[in-house]
């Protein structure tokens, strides 16, 4: 007699954490609840890490000082979104961009609302849309999406590393 | 076989760090073992580094943790998920290519945010032990009370840490130390029976680095290196009731292979519970009478979780290096109850 495979077990699996972001991006989170968007420069090549996380990971050196960016920024490169994700609910199609907020030399995933999809592109000018105050916590998700602002397009120079 | 130095070798202190992350943790202590020898990243041959995700609870912390090296423009680079002391000997076989002349070893750990001993537990086998759940603390104290009953004391226990505290108090990076006699220690209540709290290591958060140098290079980074005569590693079957838990037959043969011949001036033994370097010492054929036996205080004293094996290489080096000794050995171990041993053979002359 043959006995049945068995295709399968279950062990639930279970461990509790008490996460440390860490100082910088303690100090971003900590921005983010004040409406400020906050990163910091590498003493070596002067580039401003938005979040910043340990060190610049380009030169390998501690961050010096903390840097206030603005909440103006480029569109450097974006998708259009047709399938929903299981746990974000927006109107399909939608646009997921990258943004480089100016005084950053990062970008940002965000979402771009308030034009209409076939409308967005490359080098556009943005500005965050911030939820209502009260709402602000320790979280990016402060910044609910980018909208246009009424500026000439950037020059592709300006922004092709980021691409 | 080419002839490998540790020619540098930095730790961080060991505490609970509620306030950085790996990468701000890792950063000054890569800064202070490259500063000695000079080097750049991109005078670094290969970069191998030792961690495990599991500890800190976020994915591919060992990616970001690279951040510290400046790998750009891209470097020759691995990780391994085990104990930097593994990292180490990837580097070693790495050099052994001879192509490259120096290699940079990092490990790096957070053991406070999560439940260690229970983190622990995901190196059983996912099938019979693991879904039991015995955390790391319970399977040492199933081996200590192996040990005893082979014929030993619990008097011995209690040596092996009032010693480690007493020779901490000279280790600036331990977490614990203090002159304590053995009496005090067996005056304190059982934790889990056999052992007591003090038989069990720190929870601890830390990184070390160490730069190996092969050949004239290392000569020329290092005054007096600290040379691998002989490095293996060895494990042990996974279930727990297929071997003999009052012995080690891995560090043994690692150690047979590694050349240790029961002669050392010093040892660093990486036993994060009492027991384990009564075993690991007796499987290396060493004794106290001759050796020095974790002059740093050891795991007992601190124990940063996937640090400490690479921790004993360094310090075995660093203390070679500066005279303290011409021939030490330095042994890590990984999985539960000893499973896997890494033992290095390590002399100095100068
Ligand atoms: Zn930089």
């Amino acid at each position: 007699m043959t006995a049945e495979p068995i295709t399968g077990i279950v062990t639930p699996i279970r461990l509790d954490y008490t996460y440390t972001p860490g100082t910088s991006p303690s100090q971003f989170l900590r921005g983010m609840k004040e409406g400020r968007i906050l990163g910091r420069r590498c003493p070596s090549c002067a580039k401003v890490y938005v979040p910043p996380r340990g060190g610049c990971p380009m030169c390998g050196v501690e961050f010096a000082e903390e840097v206030r960016v603005a909440d103006t920024g480029t569109l450097v490169t974006f998708a259009v979104v047709n399938v929903n994700f299981a746990n974000r609910v927006i109107d399909l199609p939608y646009v997921s961009g990258e943004v480089r907020f100016d005084g950053s030399d990062t970008t940002s995933m965000v979402l771009v609302q308030g034009i209409p999809v076939d409308q967005v592109r490359m080098g556009m000018r943005v500005k965050a849309h911030w939820l209502p105050r009260d709402e602000w916590d320790f979280t990016f998700a402060n910044i609910d999406y980018v909208e246009p602002l009424d500026e000439p397009d950037a020059d592709y120079e300006s922004y092709k590393e980021f691409v | 076989m080419r002839d490998v130095a540790v020619v540098s070798f930095a730790q961080s202190a060991t505490r609970r760090d509620q306030t950085r992350n790996e990468v701000e943790i890792l950063l000054p202590v890569l800064r202070e073992a490259m500063a000695p020898t000079g080097l750049t990243t991109h005078d670094i041959g290969f970069t191998c580094s030792g961690s495990s995700d599991y500890l800190a609870g976020q994915a591919f912390a060992f990616v970001s943790a690279l951040d510290a090296v400046g790998p750009w423009p891209p470097i020759q680079e691995s990780h391994v998920e085990m104990d930097g002391a593994w990292a180490l000997y990837e580097a070693w076989v790495r050099l052994q290519h001879g192509d490259i002349d120096t290699a940079l070893v990092y490990a790096f750990g957070k053991s406070s945010p999560g439940d260690v001993a229970r983190v622990l537990s995901l190196q059983l086998d996912p099938y019979v032990t693991g879904p039991l759940w015995p955390d790391a603390i319970s399977l040492a104290a199933l081996q200590a009370r192996a040990f005893l009953e082979a014929g030993h004391d619990e008097k011995d226990l209690a040596r092996v840490v009032a010693r480690s505290r007493r020779n901490a108090v000279g280790n600036p990076h331990a977490q614990l130390s203090g002159d304590i006699d053995e009496a005090t220690l067996l005056d304190e209540p059982l934790y889990a029976d056999p052992l007591r709290m003090h038989d069990c290591p720190p929870i601890s958060d830390g990184a070390a680095v160490v730069v190996l140098a092969a050949g004239d290079k290392a000569r020329e980074l290092c005054e007096r290196p600290a040379w691998i005569r002989g490095i293996d590693h060895r494990i042990d079957v996974q279930a727990l009731g297929s071997r003999d838990l009052s012995q080690s037959a891995s560090t043994r043969l690692a150690g047979e292979k590694a050349g240790v011949g029961g002669r050392a001036d010093l040892a660093e033994l990486h036993a994060p519970f009492s027991h384990q370097e009564l075993i690991v010492a007796e499987a290396l054929g060493l004794d106290e009478t001759a050796t020095s036996i974790n002059p740093s205080g050891g795991a007992l004293a601190s124990n940063p979780v996937m640090v400490a094996g690479l921790v004993r290489i360094g310090e075995a080096a660093r203390r070679l290096s500066a005279g303290e000794g011409e021939r030490a050995v330095a042994h890590a171990t990984s999985g539960p109850a000893l499973q896997q041993n890494l033992v290095c053979v390590l002399e100095a002359t100068s």
